[in-house]
């Protein structure tokens, strides 16, 4: 006797949301089955592993089709296929776009292209995280990114509006979004240390900052939150007299290592250190006009700053205390006229190295 | 001209990519009523196309209005070749032509074909201008109303109850014309579907047509059934009862329903023409097995000794009440009498309507069928159920009743071998119903037996007994006799006194056959047919006595027919009821004293026996009075105890055969020992919280929540071995029903406390020849049998629905369940009645929490979308995406959701109310057939897979017409047919589905005035206001 067919439909669909998961981290049926036993269901339940088997399989087949309408959530809630509660749309939807810290560190920044999904098993045998699972994944990536990408109007706003995520979520498929049109390198070694939480982070500053849509100035330009502005890039170079000049350079030391004084065990490292640092951070803000460099930005920040901070053992009060110094000590210097443009990168890139500022 | 039919097309939404070129469609609609079809225009390059066309008027015949379906097909335009037909909508117009039901239909329907499943929704108005027509010999019958709902509808009043009404239609089946091999799957399944769906609607207006004859203007307990003949046709057949309902106004006050004698139809129910039996040319019947329980041998000279004016001899039954009952039953009989058949569909009746119950009558009949030569005068299906009905009708005299309730019919085919099944319950209605005016006369006689137990009494005389039965004085009033056990058919009455709670009884049986072919077979089957029901009923009894129970109600006995096999399925639910007995014990006998193992073995399966008893006992919470000894006095003899229905068949007179209470008890020995031993095993595991039933509502628990599910499940289990012997394929059986509750208990744990109602399986042995799909392949089946050589498909298949049952702290599961409500921002008040139950539910802190934020987050998103729609409405909404729609709806309605709630939650139930709310209007008959079909069946996910999605997918397409109608639930729904065919070795399947059920508007109890919540809001307005962006 062998079962041949065993569907169970219900008029307002149920769903087990440790099944859900399950299915979503990519299990098969029968490893699902098992983790399932495992986490004791069957307990007080007069229930075989046979019951276990067709209920699991019944709820795989309702994800299955259910997944169709996830790709467009908007479907979702004026299909007619489903009836799912308002609040169980919410929670299939955030859960199928909720993704692996791991596995997104791993292609932060990478073309969401079919070569890049080629190489996912090298992704999952790394990360641990299922194929199916880094599938889903990267296809969620990629279906957020082509659906924004022409999109007007706020990045965050575009994709709750589309995927009818949660705002935590969207700021985050912001970020992955933004890392991917910028190519930002996130993959060398020296960076390893950093976790997609600093990166979104980094991600949200230079998007409500650096782009065209920071301004506020909603007229209609096409990719305004996923560019940075090229103006503003243009203008970065102005900053450049901040080092070239060396009585401005002497002047913002001065200011610096006057208002520091005593105030941290580092100073004397950060006084040898000035010119170094300072050199690296307008650097950093002068090359930004050339796409290449953008890519670099991040790896920039750590090499030329912040290794050389850690290096001298300084705290992130230190930090905290010198960037916060450093940026409105140029306030005062009367032959500096970009401050401006010198508040709008220094704003960022303070926030940016207190948040990578760590082991 | 009776009626202009108006329809206009809208919209459409999530249409399928039919240009792969360029993603996009070209989407027309042809909108066809009778033989006249409109178009719309094309709508270019869009999945969500806007046509929003003119009113398309249809002026026809109000009989086309009601026999015909409004055919909607959706294609895609394609200058170079044919249109490519992306799917169809049809609408039953027929709720509109009530005044009393929908006014408009209006809403998103799913556009289906039956290849591909839904594709896309479609926005549609439809509306009806009837002209009033006085002619007195037309063939429309609109305006009568149709119910599914077995008991007079909630927001109705019974003026009078006339009676039966019963039709049957036939056809050709297009599956087996000669055209079917020339045109493709889809135009097949099309040209059936819209054959089914005209067949209803002329049964439908046969039926109303009688029905107005009898003066009556809605038929109530509407039960509609294909017979699939194969080849030799297709048979739509119906019964119901008639009645005349009037429209209760809220607050008025509640008149007693009355039945009518109207003089002017002498006889009302006008039959079917012919009545004369089968001349040679139809195929002789094969010595109908007919079976009643609880009735003599001699039922058709029962019959004749009944005088036509009813019991004069007035053998006194009771004390006082004797006469009375002999008056009452003339005055009934001769209510009654002319009526051809006393049958009653309903089974839940007005208080005081039931004066007694005799038993369950049932009657089968084995057929031959044949091709129907000439469907419009189908005399032989006529006849037939002419002949099974007279047979209930006389099985019901001989228990001294004259009225059947709970009466239905149904079918079972393999091959060309056909059983006939009616079954029902004979009772004695109150004359006080019967005639208007002579209520006073009676009024003692309502004094003399309380209703709590009146229905118990017996119908039929003491001394004059049609059947062997334990008689003892009422334990409820002490006046009249009750019998010992009473099977019924009907719902509990809902003043019926009961002890404990109740729950579902099953009795399952296989019975092995040799395989055959025509006459041989079908004698071989009615052969084996008294034998089947006759174990059936010992096994219900057995375990109705294990159970400690002394009443079943809901007795339903399914008999499906296979090739080589039998199968029997009864289901019921056990009650004890206060004024009957308690029930004996069990007692095993030993066939050979001598054996002292045997004896040993017997003895602790009695002490296991015993011990169930009293678990049960406790389980259920039976405790009867303490007084059963007085009457019961000295323990009831084995013989009694063991006496079980005798079944009889009127071919073999053989009686004595059957009957256990005379010896011959070995092998029934055995099987006890056998079917107890399953028992045991089984309730001693039952899971706590639940709770089954297959009545409506479950005896002795009162405390229901509002949140309801239901579900259906379909199972289908290949059986491997084919030398199975009887007791193999019991075993096997009874283990597939007893998995599938345990998987239900599963799958339905987070809801405990629950109560499963209305239960309802369905068994079918599927012929082998159907696991080929029989299209294109050549009608010669005979060589794809080698395909599954030995193999037998068990199909258990059923409709289920699970209440919640209110416990106090479960305020948090009814919560969980009232989304809809919710979330049109009414507060929901859980009133949470303070019942002294102890608290069993556990409140589950952390998903409350969950929830909470959940909550939190829903309202955080909710705030903003608001706000980027203001921001946002400036943009322009050239892009095609579904940005607009979200947009649109989120500043058009404060209340709908981020993620948007514009779909009407719909439930869906088999019962015929919902618990905690209150029906405010019936909209009309919701009746529905659909067929799928794929030939890629692997490619869908299998079988499992095909299913699943069609039954959710004839789900939805059940709520978006009753969500059109403007209803928000269906109620009495039931899923009557489920066919499936496949054959896995041309990756095809193919599945049938029929359901039925009320539209209805129900509002919470606590809200009673409030308007129904949200009912077309979304659906009307989404696509005006997306034109407005």
């Amino acid at each position: 006797m062998s079962v041949e067919l065993d569907v169970f439909v219900v008029n307002t669909t149920i769903m087990d949301e440790e099944v859900y998961q399950l299915w979503l981290d990519g299990y098969t049926v029968n490893d699902a089955v098992k983790v399932r036993m495992e986490g004791g269901v069957l307990e007080g339940c007069e229930a075989s592993a046979e019951v276990l088997h067709s209920d699991t399989m019944d709820q795989y087949r309702t994800f299955q089709m259910c997944e169709r309408l996830l790709h467009s959530p908007v479907k979702l809630a004026n299909q007619l296929l489903f009836q799912i509660p308002p609040h169980r749309q919410v929670m299939l939807i955030e859960r199928y776009y909720a993704f692996d810290s791991v596995f997104v560190r791993e292609v932060l920044g990478k073309k969401l292209s079919k070569g890049t999904k080629k190489d996912l098993d090298d992704v999952s045998a790394k990360t641990g995280v299922t194929l199916k699972s880094c599938r889903r994944q990267f296809d969620n990536f990629k279906r957020v990114f082509k659906v924004v990408e022409e999109l007007k109007g706020p990045l965050v706003e575009n994709i709750r509006q589309h995927f009818l995520l949660s705002d935590k979520l969207a700021r985050d498929y912001a970020a992955i979004v933004f890392f991917a049109n910028n190519r930002f390198e996130t993959g060398k070694k020296k960076l390893h240390y950093l976790t997609f939480q600093d990166f979104a982070f980094c991600a949200g500053q230079l998007i409500s900052n650096w782009t065209v849509g920071a301004l506020g100035d909603y007229n209609m330009v096409e990719d305004m939150d996923v560019d940075l502005e090229k103006e503003f890039l243009q203008d970065l170079k102005e900053l450049k007299i901040l080092i070239t000049d060396r009585d401005l350079l002497d002047q913002h030391k001065s200011l610096v290592c006057t208002a520091l004084r005593g105030k941290t065990k580092a100073f004397n490292e950060m006084e040898a250190n000035f010119k170094n640092l300072s050199r690296g951070l307008v650097n950093i803000a002068a090359k930004l006009t050339n796409t290449k460099e953008v890519r670099d930005f991040f790896i920039d920040l750590v090499e030329k700053f912040i290794e050389p901070c850690r290096s001298d053992k300084w705290t992130a009060g230190d930090m905290r205390l010198y960037l916060t110094h450093y940026t409105n000590s140029a306030h005062v210097l009367d032959t500096f006229k970009h401050q401006v443009v010198w508040d709008r990168y220094m704003g960022v890139i303070k926030s940016c190295i207190l948040k990578m500022y760590h082991d | 001209m009776p009626g202009k039919l108006k329809a206009k097309i809208v919209a459409g939404r999530h249409l399928p990519v039919m240009d792969r070129a360029s993603d996009l469609t070209d989407a027309f609609v042809e909108v066809k009523f009778g033989n006249t079809t409109f178009k719309t225009d094309v709508y270019p390059k869009s999945l969500n196309p806007q046509w929003n066309s003119e009113w398309f008027k249809f002026e026809v015949d109000d009989e086309d209005l009601q026999d015909e379906p409004l055919q909607i097909t959706v294609l895609d335009h394609d200058t170079y070749s044919a249109n490519d037909a992306i799917g169809k909508v049809y609408i039953d117009i027929d709720p509109l032509l009530s005044s009393e039901a929908a006014t408009v239909i209006s809403g998103w329907f799913p556009i289906y074909d039956t290849i591909h499943g839904i594709r896309g929704e479609i926005n549609v108005l439809v509306k009806v201008d009837l002209f009033n027509d006085l002619n007195r010999f037309r063939q429309s019958s609109c305006g009568v109303k149709f119910f599914c709902t077995t008991s007079i509808p909630r927001c109705y009043r019974a003026a009078l109850v006339h009676g039966f009404v019963e039709e049957l239609v036939v056809n050709e089946d297009p599956e087996y014309q000669w055209i079917d091999r020339i045109r493709t799957p889809r135009a097949s399944n099309e040209a059936r579907q819209r054959l089914i769906s005209l067949m209803s609607g002329e049964l439908q207006r046969k039926i109303g047509l009688k029905v107005l004859e009898m003066g009556g203007n809605a038929v109530v307990g509407y039960l509609q059934c294909f017979d699939l003949e194969g080849e030799s046709g297709l048979v739509v057949r119906a019964i119901g009862t008639a009645c005349t309902l009037d429209k209760l106004i809220p607050g008025s006050e509640i008149k007693e329903p009355v039945f009518s004698e109207d003089p002017t139809h002498p006889l009302s129910v006008p039959p079917t023409p012919l009545r004369t039996l089968p001349s040679s040319s139809s195929p002789p019947p094969f010595s109908p097995s007919k079976l009643c329980s609880r009735q003599s041998s001699s039922s058709d000279t029962d019959l004749s000794l009944t005088p036509k004016m009813g019991m004069g001899s007035g053998i006194s039954v009771g004390k006082e009440a004797g006469p009375l009952k002999t008056l009452l039953r003339q005055q009934a009989q001769s209510a009654l009498e002319q009526r051809e058949f006393p049958f009653f569909t309903l089974t839940c009746f007005p208080p005081g309507f039931l004066v007694h119950i005799g038993g369950v009558v049932s009657a089968r009949s084995v057929k031959l069928l044949d091709r129907i030569h000439n469907p419009d005068e189908p005399e032989t299906r006529d006849a037939w159920w002419e002949e099974i009905r007279q047979e209930i009708k006389s099985h019901a005299k001989a228990l001294g009743c004259h009225a059947v309730v709970g009466y239905s019919e149904s079918t079972t085919i393999c091959e060309e071998v056909c059983i006939l099944s009616a079954s029902g319950t004979a009772a004695m209605l109150n004359p006080r119903f019967m005639r208007e005016g002579s209520v006073c006369v009676y009024s003692r006689f309502d004094d003399a037996s309380p209703p709590s137990c009146g229905f118990c009494h017996i119908p039929y005389d003491e001394f004059n007994m049609p059947f062997p039965a334990q008689l003892t004085y009422c334990y409820h009033c002490r006046r009249q006799k009750v019998p010992d056990v009473l099977f019924t058919t009907i719902d509990l009455p809902a003043e019926a006194a009961v002890t404990g709670k109740g729950c579902l009884i099953q009795a399952r049986l296989c019975r092995t056959k040799k395989k055959a072919q025509g006459e041989v077979n079908a004698t071989a089957i009615s052969n084996l047919l008294p034998f089947m029901e006759y174990e059936l009923h010992t096994q219900l009894m057995n375990k109705l006595k294990l159970r400690c129970m002394n009443a079943l109600f809901g007795l339903r006995i399914q008999i499906s027919v296979g090739e080589n096999m039998l199968l029997g399925l009864a289901s019921a639910t056990g009650v004890y009821l206060s004024a009957l007995p308690a029930p004996g014990g069990i007692q095993i006998a030993g066939k050979t004293p001598s054996d002292l193992s045997y004896d040993q073995h017997i003895s602790t399966m009695q002490k296991r026996i015993n011990d169930t008893i009293a678990m049960n006992k406790e389980l259920y919470n039976i405790h009867p009075p303490e007084c059963i000894e007085e009457v019961v006095g000295s323990p009831i003899p084995d013989r009694q105890r063991s006496r079980l229905f005798r079944s009889t068949s009127e071919s073999s007179d053989e009686l004595s055969e059957l009957d256990l209470s005379h010896g011959k008890k070995d092998a029934f020995v055995l099987e006890v020992c056998y079917a107890l031993l399953r028992c045991l095993s089984i309730y001693l595991s039952l899971s706590p919280g639940f709770y089954s039933c297959n009545t409506e509502v479950m005896p002795g628990i009162y405390n229901w929540t509002s949140g309801l599910q239901m579900f259906t499940s379909v199972r289908v289990y290949r059986l491997n071995n084919a030398n199975l012997t009887n007791q193999g394929l019991n075993k096997i059986f009874t283990d597939l029903c007893e998995n599938l509750l345990k998987s239900l208990y599963f799958k339905l744990r987070s809801m405990i406390p629950c109560c499963l109602c209305h239960l309802n399986f369905t068994v079918a042995v599927p012929e082998e020849e159907l696991i080929q799909v029989r299209r294109h392949t050549p009608k010669n089946t005979s060589p794809i049998l080698f395909i599954f050589p030995i193999n037998i498909l068990v199909r258990v298949k059923e409709i289920k629905l699970c209440v919640f049952v209110c416990f106090p702290g479960s305020g948090e599961n009814e919560e969980q369940l009232q989304f809809s409500m919710e979330l049109c921002g009414e507060s929901t008040s859980s009133n949470n009645q303070p019942t002294a139950k102890p608290s069993v539910s556990s409140v589950d802190y952390g998903s409350f929490a969950d929830r909470c934020s959940t909550w939190l987050e829903l309202l955080r998103l909710k705030a903003h979308t608001i706000r980027r729609g203001s921001v946002k409405t400036t943009s322009s909404s050239e892009r095609c995406s579904p940005l607009p729609e979200v947009r649109s709806r989120s500043l058009r309605s404060t209340r709908s959701l981020p993620c948007g709630a514009p779909v009407t939650v719909v439930k869906m139930t088999p019962l015929s109310f919902l618990p905690r709310t209150r029906i405010v209007k019936y909209l009309g008959i919701i009746n529905m057939f659909f067929i799928r079909e794929t030939t890629s069946l692997r490619e869908e996910g299998g079988v499992s897979g095909f299913l699943h999605s069609f039954i959710a997918e004839v789900f939805a397409m059940v709520r978006a017409h009753v969500a059109a109608l403007g209803g928000n639930a269906v109620v009495s729904y039931s899923m009557k047919e489920c066919v499936f065919m496949e054959n896995p070795n041309k990756n095809q399947a193919q599945c049938l589905i029929n359901v039925s059920g009320d539209a209805v508007i129900f509002v919470r109890e606590s809200d009673q005035e409030a308007i129904p919540p949200l009912i077309t809001c979304g659906q009307t307005s989404t696509t005006g206001a997306d034109g407005t962006t």
